[in-house]
């Protein structure tokens, strides 16, 4: 089980914790201007990198906060944590 | 009473003094407090405590530990439960029996208790053997908290069961001075009879510790039986020794064939000789001090054979020779001697004995002679124990000098200590350590030149044949080997036998070289456990937490029968009198229908918003415009994933210009508070709101029926509950019965319909003032089934039973509720892509039975043709909810059908159980009032 170091609260165990895929995807600014191409590439298209990989989580039984994390897929080490709207350190 | 026996004068560490009666296989035997019933069972001179899972052959012990293949047993009292034979402590009144190779899983309900600790620690010590134990020292004398675990009841690990001295000390008295040490600091904890079951990512490990199994019925009742413990430390260091490796010969799984350092545990630790006179077949050095300690304890040695072509150093073959013991370099077992046919009831050993030829580079090359011997005892080396290692990540990596796997490096701070790192051992050794070479082989054929036969995974029964058949099928990788063959599968996860299953696929034409096939990842849980101990204290009521609302008391006093909604008890129905299901539920809908009848609404999730920005970020959510919405009013909303697919739905009040109330369905509450935080943290965190979730600070009673206004009346003396004064879709604040209420009118079955809102601490006064108020209008209780009943007649969709993730507003006929004006919100754009627009997408319609009278089977499918053609057979939907219905005097169904919409008035087929197909009309799935007539009463 991870120890994953909220941004909020400091290290807490991974079941606190609710994973919410890729970090970056952000809501198309105007859907509606997007071809389906575009469209599913967003709703359905995500990276799958073995490595560093940038991905949300929300201390969901904990500060009930999002953050965004940059885990090892293939390790599963966290290599660094920051909060929503900051870039990938 | 069989005396004991093979039990040594003396020795061991026993307590004589204690003797302890049990039962195996129907005959009473007598062992001491400190046997595992294997060495009891030894001491009795009983071998054969199993027959294989595959093969059928009499099996007998081969360890004395948790890495045995096949002594499993099946204990019958206290407790049904099925364990190796060499980890089951001796007690009192034990009865147990031999299995076919896999035990029976008890019908009881286990009476004891279990538990779970949390610890966190600096330093996890992993094996309190002698480098556990100097680890754990070192650790806590630098003021670290620091926990060693160990499976034995003892701590000492290989020192229990070798004659070892260290720093002059003998080795069981040195551990326990080192156990006194570290007890006596204020940090550390030694746990005992504690297996470490996994571990896992960021230093966590888990635990079993088995705290009053081995008292068997005199455990005491208060004290948990099993104990799981969830571990977090910022070091580990493994220090979990090492197992010997089995080698491959004919005869090598009777029982009768044990390893050598087994031998010596049951001599030394148990006071009990393995036979009378053993051959000792070897391809390691370390069996040779074996021997001495075995000849010492008073087992007859009659050969040593040792399968290297140089055999072991000279100074261990003098050593044993001098004890009058034949040693020969380059010899192999060829054969054992039974003494009866094997599908005999006999119970000692098969050994009779042993022949013993010549081998050269794998091949008998000699002819063989024959060994009188009732034992024969077998080591092909040691395996470092690296399973938790491998659970932590850590690498593995090849060392061809001694012929075996030792850590590389982990990513997690976790080293390794003592044998499990090939490390030279803390123990006094003889001044001339030096060895011969390690083993190359494990394999030492018949004497006729066979290998087929031979066993390779007792546990499995898998032969040297099944795996050449597996490398003649084309595997290479020992992964693919083993899931071929099931070899390594068993319960001790083929500890002792990973070298010469890798030997045999190697040696394949076009094998690869021993040291290059990675081996079999290993897994948790190191040692079987069970799921009562896992599950700990968190079953039975325990195993879920249980919602009731504030209502609950009435609902049992008058006789609900409950259904499990999420985590909510909701009440089902409400028999009267030895009334059955659907007759109370007929009953119920009708006076719904008809008078006057209520229900517990209170599990409806309710999400209260606040801020400037409420209306906006609603109409962002819902698929209709929100933030138009007058204060004092409701409407009805349904929200969607960016995909377009219906998420929940539920109504929205407006309760100020800046407060909002959403409620949700029972099942996705905080579901929907989830999304609503995720998309004002991730994306719209300029938006000023704040969602709070109010489901358990109102309790809800749904009043229904043509009857609710002059209930309500009575109950709001001081509301206008006239329709024009009190329109549909609309709230007021108020009191109903003297409480602080708020009164909406919604309708979920459409008739006239109020939800009347209190404070949940008010719940039980409201539902008594809602039956005394509607008593002399007959007002009836109701559940859910009616409440689905009522909803299906009207066509409603329950989300997550008319709906699966693939079902749009538009899918369910609710075109009406998507907005065309607002620029955007959440799945509009996919409503445009052209896999939305198909269509034959499955639509929801209503079906009804041809024959009036069959109630279709909810998940049954909708096909075209009476006569189910020969599979696929094309399938055009299913049914999703059915029921009897008591306005239309039949029963009907709500159904997701291809194309449904232009489908009604067609004549299609529900298949039922027996796959027999039933006629259907397809209708609109508004059944009853279509024009909407009865919602104002």
């Amino acid at each position: 089980m991870l120890l994953i170091p909220c941004p909020w609260c400091g290290p807490r165990d991974e079941t606190e914790f609710h994973y919410g895929g890729a970090a970056h995807v952000a809501y198309p600014h105007d859907p509606a201007a997007l071809s389906d191409a575009e469209w599913a590439k967003f709703l359905f298209f995500r990276d799958n990198p073995k490595g560093p990989f940038a991905e949300r989580w929300s201390h969901s039984a904990g500060c009930r906060r999002w953050f965004n994390a940059v885990r090892n897929t293939a390790t599963h080490q966290l290599l660094s944590v920051y909060l929503p709207g900051e870039s990938q350190p | 009473m069989t005396p004991p026996l093979f039990r040594t004068e003396a020795g061991g560490l026993v307590d004589r003094s204690r003797p302890l009666r049990f039962t195996f296989d129907g005959v009473a035997h007598e062992g001491f407090v400190g046997d595992t019933l294997a060495s009891a069972l030894l001491a009795a001179g009983v071998h054969r405590m199993s027959t294989s899972i595959r093969l059928g052959r009499p099996r007998g012990v081969l360890t004395a530990g948790w890495e045995e293949p096949d002594a499993l047993v099946q204990v019958d009292e206290p407790f049904p439960e099925v364990l190796p034979a060499t980890t089951l402590e001796l007690y009192e009144g034990l009865v147990a029996h031999s299995t076919a190779g896999q035990g029976r899983l008890s019908t009881q309900r286990d009476p004891a208790r279990y538990d779970a600790m949390h610890l966190h620690c600096e330093v996890l010590v992993v094996g309190a053997g002698p480098a556990g134990l100097a680890a754990a020292r070192d650790a806590a004398g630098r003021g670290d908290r620091v926990v060693l675990v160990d499976d034995q009841p003892q701590v000492g690990g290989s020192l229990l069961g070798t004659g070892a001295t260290v720093a002059g000390v003998p080795g069981g008295q040195w551990a326990e001075g080192v156990r006194a040490e570290l007890e006596a600091m204020p940090d550390v904890r030694v746990l005992t009879r504690t297996t470490v079951l996994g571990h896992y990512d960021d230093n966590y490990l888990v635990a079993l510790e088995r705290r009053t199994c081995h008292l068997g019925a005199d455990a005491p009742d208060h004290v948990s039986r099993e104990r799981v413990w969830r571990i977090r430390a910022g070091r580990v260091v493994h220090a979990t020794g090492a197992h010997e490796r089995l080698l491959g010969c004919v005869g090598n799984d009777l029982p009768g064939v044990l390893l050598v350092g087994a031998a010596r545990s049951y001599a030394l630790r148990y006071g009990v000789l393995v036979g009378r006179r053993a051959v000792v077949m070897t391809a390691d050095d370390a069996a040779y001090d074996a021997v001495v300690d075995l000849v010492a304890a008073g087992l007859q040695v009659a050969a040593v054979v040792d399968t290297r072509p140089g055999g072991a150093a000279p100074h261990r073959v003098a050593r044993v020779a001098e004890l009058g013991v034949d040693v020969r370099a380059a010899y192999g077992v060829v054969g054992v001697r039974t003494p009866v046919d094997l599908d005999l009831g006999h119970t000692g050993s098969f050994v009779a004995g042993v022949r013993i030829a010549p081998i050269e580079h794998g091949d008998v090359v000699g002819a063989a002679t024959d060994v009188d011997a009732d034992v024969l005892l077998l080591s092909g080396g040691w395996t470092p124990a690296l399973s938790l290692w491998s659970h932590a990540g850590g690498t593995l990596v090849w060392d061809a000098d001694r012929s075996a796997h030792l850590p590389g490096v982990c990513r997690q701070r976790v080293e390794v200590v003592g044998a499990a790192a090939g490390q030279p051992t803390l123990v006094d050794l003889p001044a001339d350590a030096e060895t011969g070479a390690a083993a190359t082989s494990w394999l030492v054929p018949g004497e006729d030149g066979a290998r087929d036969e031979i066993v390779v995974d007792r546990a499995r029964d898998v032969t040297v044949g099944d795996l050449v058949r597996a490398t003649g099928a084309g595997l290479r990788s020992l992964e693919h080997v083993k899931r071929y063959t099931t070899a390594g599968t068993g319960s001790d996860q083929g500890r002792t036998v990973g070298m010469l299953v890798a030997e045999v696929v190697a040696g394949q034409p076009d094998g690869a070289a021993i040291g290059s096939l990675p081996p079999t990842a290993a897994r948790p849980p190191y040692v079987p456990v069970s799921f009562a101990a896992l599950a700990g204290r968190d079953r039975g009521v325990r195993s879920d937490p249980v919602r009731v609302t504030s209502m609950q008391d009435w609902h049992v006093e008058h006789g609900a029968v409950f259904e499990d909604v999420g985590q909510w008890k909701r009440p089902w129905f409400f028999p009267r009198d030895g009334e059955e299901m659907d007759a109370a539920v007929l009953r119920e809908s009708h006076a719904a229908r008809t008078g006057v009848a209520f229900m517990d609404a209170s599990t409806l999730g309710k999400i209260e918003l606040q801020g400037a920005d409420a209306g906006m970020f609603l109409d962002l959510l819902y698929t209709n415009l929100m933030s138009s919405l007058a204060v004092g009013s409701v409407r009805y909303g349904v929200m969607c994933r960016p995909d377009g697919m219906v998420f929940d739905d539920g109504t929205v009040l407006r309760l100020a210009q800046d407060r909002w109330l959403v409620t949700t369905t029972t099942g996705n509450a905080a579901a929907v508070l989830d999304w609503m935080e995720e998309w004002l943290q991730t994306e719209w965190p300029h938006l000023r709101v704040r969602a709070t979730s109010v489901t358990e600070q109102w309790a809800t009673i749904a009043l229904v029926g043509p009857g609710s206004r002059g209930v309500l009346a009575v109950l709001s003396p001081d509301l206008a509950v006239a329709a024009e004064d009190f329109p549909f879709m609309t709230w007021r604040d108020t009191e109903v019965a003297g409480l602080p209420a708020r009164v909406a009118r919604i309708s979920f079955s459409g008739e006239l319909a109020y939800e009347l809102h209190v404070a949940w601490w008010h719940g039980r006064a409201l539902i008594d003032a809602v039956v005394a108020a509607g008593a002399s209008a007959g007002i009836t209780a109701y559940g859910t089934e009616t409440m689905h009943v009522l909803r299906a007649e009207k066509g409603y969709p329950i989300v997550g039973q008319d709906t699966d993730g693939t079902v749009t507003p538009q899918d369910l006929g609710m075109s009406w509720i998507v907005s065309k004006k607002k620029a955007d919100f959440i799945g509009k754009r996919s409503f445009a892509r052209a896999d939305t627009a198909r269509p034959d997408r499955r639509q929801l319609v209503g079906l009804l039975p041809a024959d009036g009278t069959t109630r279709l089977v909810e998940g049954g499918q909708v096909v075209a043709m009476a006569e189910l053609p020969a599979p696929p057979v094309p399938m055009l939907g299913h049914v999703t909810s059915s029921y009897d219905s008591a306005a239309l005097g039949r029963p009907f169904a709500l159904a997701l059908v291809a194309g449904g919409r232009a489908r009604i008035g067609d004549r299609l087929f529900v298949t039922d159980q027996a796959f027999q197909t039933v006629p259907v009309q397809v209708v609109d799935p508004v059944l009853v009032d279509p024009e909407g007539a009865r919602r104002d009463g």
